[in-house]
């Protein structure tokens, strides 16, 4: 391959089409930030600058952005798009990706307003949209790769941005806390992803994924070290459980607005990248067997002691860390056998469990930004003071059990049904098992707001514009993608592998 | 000539006493010293094996390993700025300390 400066085609950053528009996205927001949001001057007050325009700027730059993506998606064109020797590499499937991490991040925008509101926060308002959107940049680069580095580096972009956003609240101890329960363990991780990397290096020669695939297989132990490395790195970051210990503490400290981010977007993204580079990277034969008996048993102890755990919680985010981390055992469903129909399921189950956990979230969200409460004690009664939200709460959570009529039931057949497919009807017996022991704990929330009584309940309150706009969004997608077949067949006319 | 071999023997020891280190250091400080060992210890090895394998095939190791230098210092400056906002909190970097959340 020519390296030399003057062979480089310029012509093919205009390939990188999403990131160049998040790129251009996020740099405006930083400049609209700078010139929009001023110091307060002495003698005003900091609620004068309550209503800003920052919010608005970005959430319109946001959408037209996420609906220029949606289009080429509609069109599509089957054909995978390259550049830079094969180091960045994009198919329709991730056009699809992307787009549901966008809309994710624009419902978490949506309903970050009340928060950010606060005064302890509007300073920080830019900020806050800056980081996410670099956190969202990094997750492109991450899922589009076709190269280690690109893949690391997209990886770190990720990560390490989102520190900070759990850190965010600086006068809230547990926020502290959290953020530094996060940032130890994600660099940990990061360094024995690197040291696996470095040994597949070592092993082969070569760094890209289409070559590796090639080159890498179980004969030798160096090999089967590397992947051990990697699947360990990349189990810290969806959170699968030999390697869950920080979720929970995490979940609970940060920002309820930045848990919903982190148990959506930077999970879903980082589950589905798990995918394409073990069937890229690590899809000789003989090595899929070995990572395919690794997950099988990883996915096993995810979903059972995620449920068992969440049994037992209190408190409300800390339950919903327990049930992501239960989710996220199923997304890994849909990597068992690598095969097309398992990465269609594992797109599909994204977009559901989007919506719906989005939409728990926003309802916990705006009840601790009104109230302050956040255990499942204090829902009680919920029902009598604010019947809408409850209902919402009730339709998320069927949704996340999977209970028929939501989408949620959908997901969790087609995921089941590729795993089945790919060989493995244990694991489905067991996902099975799980999905009842799970709607126990969901029943205890809805439990909760509807029959139990409170002395003093909730008060009745108007939620915020912004946080009723997710809402909606939330609630449309939970209701509709299940009985719009066409979300499906849409997404597996794009899966190839 | 040093073996390539020594040199991989010296990765390995750096990873490992990292691992050992983050599991039982009480300070955060060094705690997240000992993470630095481990991303070191990567570093070595990239450019070993660049240096002694694939020298004329290849630049990936040596790229890699400078990348990876960047991305540890943008790490390390997050993680001492949370630090220094648990300090303002506890006066104290003692991890046993973080124990407000469990179970």
């Amino acid at each position: 391959m020519d390296y030399s400066l003057s062979s480089l085609d310029y012509s093919q950053f205009l390939n990188m089409r999403e990131e160049l528009s998040l790129m251009l996205v996020i740099l405006l927001v930083f400049v609209a930030d700078l010139f929009l949001c001023k110091e307060p001057k002495d003698g005003e007050s900091l609620s004068a600058q309550k209503k800003s325009p920052i919010a608005w700027v970005t959430l319109t730059l946001f959408t037209v952005h996420t609906l220029i993506n949606l289009l080429p998606c509609l069109n599509g064109s089957m054909d995978t798009i390259s550049a830079f020797g094969g180091m960045y590499q994009h198919t329709a499937m991730m056009t699809v990706v992307k787009s549901v991490l966008n809309v994710g991040t624009l419902v978490v925008f949506l309903m970050a307003g009340g928060w950010l509101n606060r005064e302890e926060n509007r300073v920080k308002r830019g900020e806050f949209y800056t980081i996410t959107l670099f956190t969202l940049l990094g997750m492109y680069f991450m899922i589009s790769s076709g190269h280690f580095l690109m893949f690391f580096i997209g990886l770190e972009m990720a990560s390490v941005p989102m520190a900070a956003l759990v850190a965010f609240d600086k006068y809230r101890y547990e926020s502290a806390e959290a953020g530094a329960k996060f940032v130890l363990l994600a660099i940990f991780s990061s360094g024995l992803l690197l040291y696996g990397i470095s040994l597949i290096y070592g092993a082969t020669g070569t760094l890209y994924f289409e070559r590796l695939r090639l080159a890498f297989s179980a004969d030798s132990l160096i090999n089967l070290i590397g992947l051990t490395f990697f699947l360990t790195g990349m189990g810290f970051k969806i959170s699968l459980v030999p390697f869950h210990l920080w979720t929970a503490d995490t979940y609970q400290g940060a920002p309820t607005v930045v848990t919903s981010y982190l148990s959506v977007i930077s999970k879903g993204s980082a589950a589905f990248v798990l995918f394409t580079v073990l069937v890229k990277a690590f899809g000789a034969d003989d090595l899929a067997v070995e990572w395919n008996r690794a997950l099988f048993w990883i996915i096993i102890v995810t979903i059972t002691v995620a449920n068992l755990f969440a049994i037992q919680q209190q408190n409300l985010k800390r339950f919903m860390a327990f049930s992501a981390i239960s989710q996220a055992g199923y997304l890994v469903l849909g990597i068992m056998g690598g095969t097309a129909q398992g990465q269609t399921a594992l797109v599909y189950y994204l977009l559901v469990y989007m919506a719906a956990n989005l939409g728990a979230f926003a309802v916990i969200n705006v009840i601790e930004q009104q109230s302050g409460k956040i255990r499942i004690d204090d829902y009680d009664g919920l029902y009598n003071t604010n019947p809408k939200l409850s209902f919402l709460m009730t339709l998320c959570l069927f949704s996340l059990a999977g209970i028929p009529p939501f989408a949620g039931m959908f997901s969790k057949f087609f995921i089941f049904m590729a795993a089945f497919n790919a060989g493995y009807p244990w694991l489905v017996l067991i996902a099975l098992i799980n999905t009842v022991l799970s709607l126990y704990y969901y029943l205890l929330i809805v439990k909760a707001m509807y029959i139990k009584t409170n002395a003093s309940p909730i008060a009745t309150f108007r939620s915020d514009n912004g946080t009723r706009a997710a809402l909606v969004i939330c609630t449309l997608g939970v209701v509709l993608f299940g009985i719009m077949g066409v979300c499906y067949s849409y997404i597996d006319s794009l899966s190839i592998l | 000539m040093i073996q390539i071999n020594c040199l991989l023997i010296l990765s390995a020891i750096m990873m490992f006493a990292g691992i050992f280190g983050f599991l039982t250091r009480r300070s955060t400080l060094a705690i997240l010293l000992s993470i630095e060992l481990m991303l070191n210890a990567a570093d070595i090895n990239f450019a070993v094996f660049n240096r002694f394998l694939f020298s004329g095939q290849n630049n990936d190791g040596f790229f890699f390993t400078l990348f990876s230098i960047a991305i540890t210092a943008a790490e390390s400056a997050i993680a001492i700025a949370i630090m220094i906002n648990i300090y303002r909190h506890l006066k104290d970097l003692s991890a046993d300390k973080l124990d407000k959340m469990k179970w």
